[in-house]
């Protein structure tokens, strides 16, 4: 009963968030319905008995990459005019893309492999189930390829954006705080002893 | 090479920052210096610069010849005189306003008095309810003259010396 | 609780029964643990303001608020009914909403977070296994807080507050995610429970000893990541006023304030559940394991957080995110392999 209330209220406001994700005008409000979006899904998540998947939403999505999104989003100054202009001339494509995809969607959910009966409710787990266990030993065994082979990936792309953006500018003044704290009085002052005046 | 581990085994072992936690941590159980105002008060000096007041000779007659000076230090313009001559021939104020909120509480219109009629006096806490009150006239002046004059002639007799 | 209300419920007469369902005293009995939980929290919330002006004052040889009450003792409610009956003023040109809206965002889970905690081996409100995760998951949410609050206010320095504020979080966050690692790999578990557990059979036992650079980079992010001194430039009261919550008065800015408070006892506690046994005894032969050396050892958490701002000036800004980056990160990382060799031995009595 309480698990189909929560269901139900927050599916609803997961549709109705990431709805207005792309109608809100204002980008800054768009990420928060972001945010919130990923909020409420990690909450179905949840009642799926995917605790360690739900936490991982929030903690890395909600928590880390939507503030880095809403850090930039904020210091823009974006033009909406602007990015509206060609929204008549896009308009076919996008119906047309938005009709595939949802042939696309039809076709896959109303199959019988995401029919109720194929897709049973799962059984609900034992109070000492732990999910966090359960998917790392996948994670580390039949998957670990893959698992790996993931992170190399996310490492190249950590490793090109930073070569790409990390450029020595000749006109640019900073200041290299290591080399800041390591100065010593010695390096900075002398001290000169000399009679006082009037002596 | 030495320098350099030296200077790694400092910052890693937070040897400054000890150091300053050790500081505060020692003044912790220090005894407090704080003074309790309203109960407890500071030592005051005799030099100290209060509110304003008049003087009097020990005959009654006041002291001020309204030569002015003071009205010419005052690097606050809080000062107003005026003056005229007395039937007895000898020149007295018939105005004499300072206008506490522009005064400064140099002092200097007491150094400046050549007769040691305008004085400070070591009253701090005062305060006004009404507009207008900030202006003390000379009656008023005169009056806390009279009032304070036993402390006011101890003060000035204690800081003789060191004129 | 949820038996306290069954047998409440079948106490009242047959039609008020009615109004009752199951559902219904599920949600007052948690309504009532966390209340439970909560009051406590905001009475040591308010004491700890006032212990925060009484310790720094003592530390600057003065002697901090001592006139509301005997020894100053009801400052803390004086403070409290001043800013209820303050007017909260809603800047012209903000986002009214999302001005509301700020401190709730911050407040809420940093009461959250405390779902989880456990307090003895059998005083827990909410055993999940992923609790760990759970709090730095709802940590990591009051950061919206304080970026809605800067973006809401229409105002520059609380933009500046939250932009740095925002970086800043971020930033520490990878350091204390992985100094958590380190006592995940070192208790096996992600049940805050389960981790304090391990730790049992004397203070030799407890993380701390192997974990230690660990231990030191979780302190120093915990208190970087409540915005405390020496970290706390998000209000930067020389450069931008009082960073992002500038704009807010009353009891919206008492929010702000009751969130930042609760979450530096969370970090508190959490350090010494990790890494000082939680509430086992440091004597186990002398003094049994119970609440109070829990008390004891987040109370002395506490005391350093006040201790650490009364003695350090306030770091520079890109200091700050160089201390975060290029120190914190690789010290753990560093330390991380060091403790996957330690596991891999067996290591002493932590790892066995």
């Amino acid at each position: 009963m309480i698990e189909t209330i929560v269901f139900y209220l927050f599916a609803f406001s997961t549709v109705v968030t990431a709805t207005a994700v792309v109608t809100v005008r204002n980008p800054v409000h768009a990420a928060l319905f972001l945010v919130l979006t990923f909020f409420t899904s990690a909450v179905i998540w949840m009642t799926l008995e995917a605790e360690f998947l739900a936490i991982s939403l929030v903690l890395v999505y909600v928590g880390a990459v939507m503030v880095l999104f809403l850090f930039v989003v904020m210091m823009l100054d974006i033009n909406i005019a602007r990015l509206r202009e060609g929204f008549v001339k896009y308009l076919p494509l996008g119906i047309a893309i938005a009709f595939i995809m949802l042939l696309l969607m039809l076709n896959v959910v109303t199959s019988d492999i995401f029919s109720s009966e194929a897709m049973l409710e799962p059984a609900a787990k034992a109070a000492d189930y732990s999910n966090t266990k359960a998917l790392g030993s996948v994670l580390y065994t039949e998957y670990v390829l893959a698992f790996e082979i993931a992170a190399v990936i996310l490492l190249v792309a950590i490793v090109a954006a930073i070569s790409l953006t990390m450029r020595k500018r000749s006109h640019t003044k900073y200041q290299n705080p290591s080399e800041q704290i390591r100065v010593r009085k010695a390096d900075r002052i002398r001290i000169v002893k000399m009679p006082a005046d009037g002596e | 090479m030495i320098e350099k581990i030296q200077y790694y085994l400092k910052s890693f072992l937070f040897l400054e920052l000890l150091k300053g936690l050790g500081v505060t941590g020692r003044y912790f159980f220090r005894k407090k210096i704080t003074i309790q105002y309203p109960e407890e008060k500071t030592p005051i000096s005799p030099r100290f610069r209060g509110l304003h007041a008049l003087r009097r000779y020990a005959n009654g007659e006041e002291r001020c010849i309204a030569c002015k000076l003071c009205e010419a230090v005052c690097p606050a313009l809080a000062i107003t005189i005026e003056s005229e001559q007395r039937s007895d021939g000898t020149r007295r104020t018939t105005r004499y306003d300072i206008d506490l909120f522009k005064c400064i509480y140099c002092g200097f219109c007491e150094e400046a008095c050549p007769v040691d009629s305008i004085v400070e006096t070591n009253i701090f806490e005062y305060h006004f309810e009404n507009r207008g009150e900030n202006i003390m006239t000379k009656e008023k002046l005169l009056e806390m003259g009279d009032k304070y004059e036993a402390q006011l002639a101890a003060d000035r007799s204690a800081d003789a010396a060191y004129r | 609780m949820i038996e306290f209300i069954a047998i409440f419920v079948s106490y009242l007469p047959e039609w008020m029964q009615y109004f009752w369902p199951d559902w219904f005293q599920y949600i007052v009995a948690n309504v009532l643990l966390a209340l439970i939980l909560l009051l406590p929290l905001f009475i040591v919330v308010a004491y700890y303001t006032l212990a925060e002006r009484k310790v720094i004052g003592f530390m600057q040889i003065r002697i901090g608020p001592n006139r509301v009450g005997p020894k100053g003792l009801f400052q803390p409610f004086a403070d409290m009914f001043k800013l209820m009956f303050k007017e909260i003023i809603i800047p012209t040109n903000s986002n009214r909403y999302l001005f509301i809206i700020a401190p709730i965002i911050t407040f809420a889970p940093s009461m959250a977070a405390w779902a989880v905690m456990p307090f003895t081996d059998t005083m827990v409100f909410a055993d999940i296994n992923a609790g760990l995760l759970y709090i730095l998951a709802m940590t990591s949410i009051g950061v919206y807080g304080v970026i809605i609050a800067g973006w809401a206010s229409n105002s520059k320095y609380a933009l500046l507050g939250a932009m740095r504020s925002a970086a800043q979080i971020v930033a520490y966050e990878i350091a204390m995610g992985f100094a958590l690692v380190g006592v995940l790999m070192a208790g096996g578990s992600l049940n805050l429970g389960d981790i304090v557990e391990s730790q049992s059979g004397g203070p030799w036992h407890w993380f701390v000893v192997p974990l230690f650079p660990l231990f030191m980079v979780y302190l120093i992010s915990g208190v970087a990541e409540t915005n405390r001194a020496p970290f706390d430039v998000a209000e930067g009261e020389s450069e931008i006023v009082a960073g992002f919550h500038v704009e807010y008065s009353g009891m919206t800015f008492a929010v702000f304030f009751l969130a930042e408070y609760a979450n530096m006892i969370l970090i508190a506690m959490l350090s010494s559940l990790m890494f000082f046994g939680g509430w086992l005894s440091p004597f186990p032969s002398l003094i049994g394991d119970s609440i109070g050396w829990l008390f004891f050892k987040t109370a002395a958490f506490m005391w350093l957080f006040l201790w650490f701002r009364a003695t350090f000036p306030r770091y520079r800004y890109d200091q700050i995110m160089r201390l975060g980056w290029k120190v914190l990160i690789p010290v753990t990382i560093v330390w991380l392999t060091v403790e996957g060799v330690m596991v891999y031995f067996k290591v002493g009595p932590w790892f066995s």
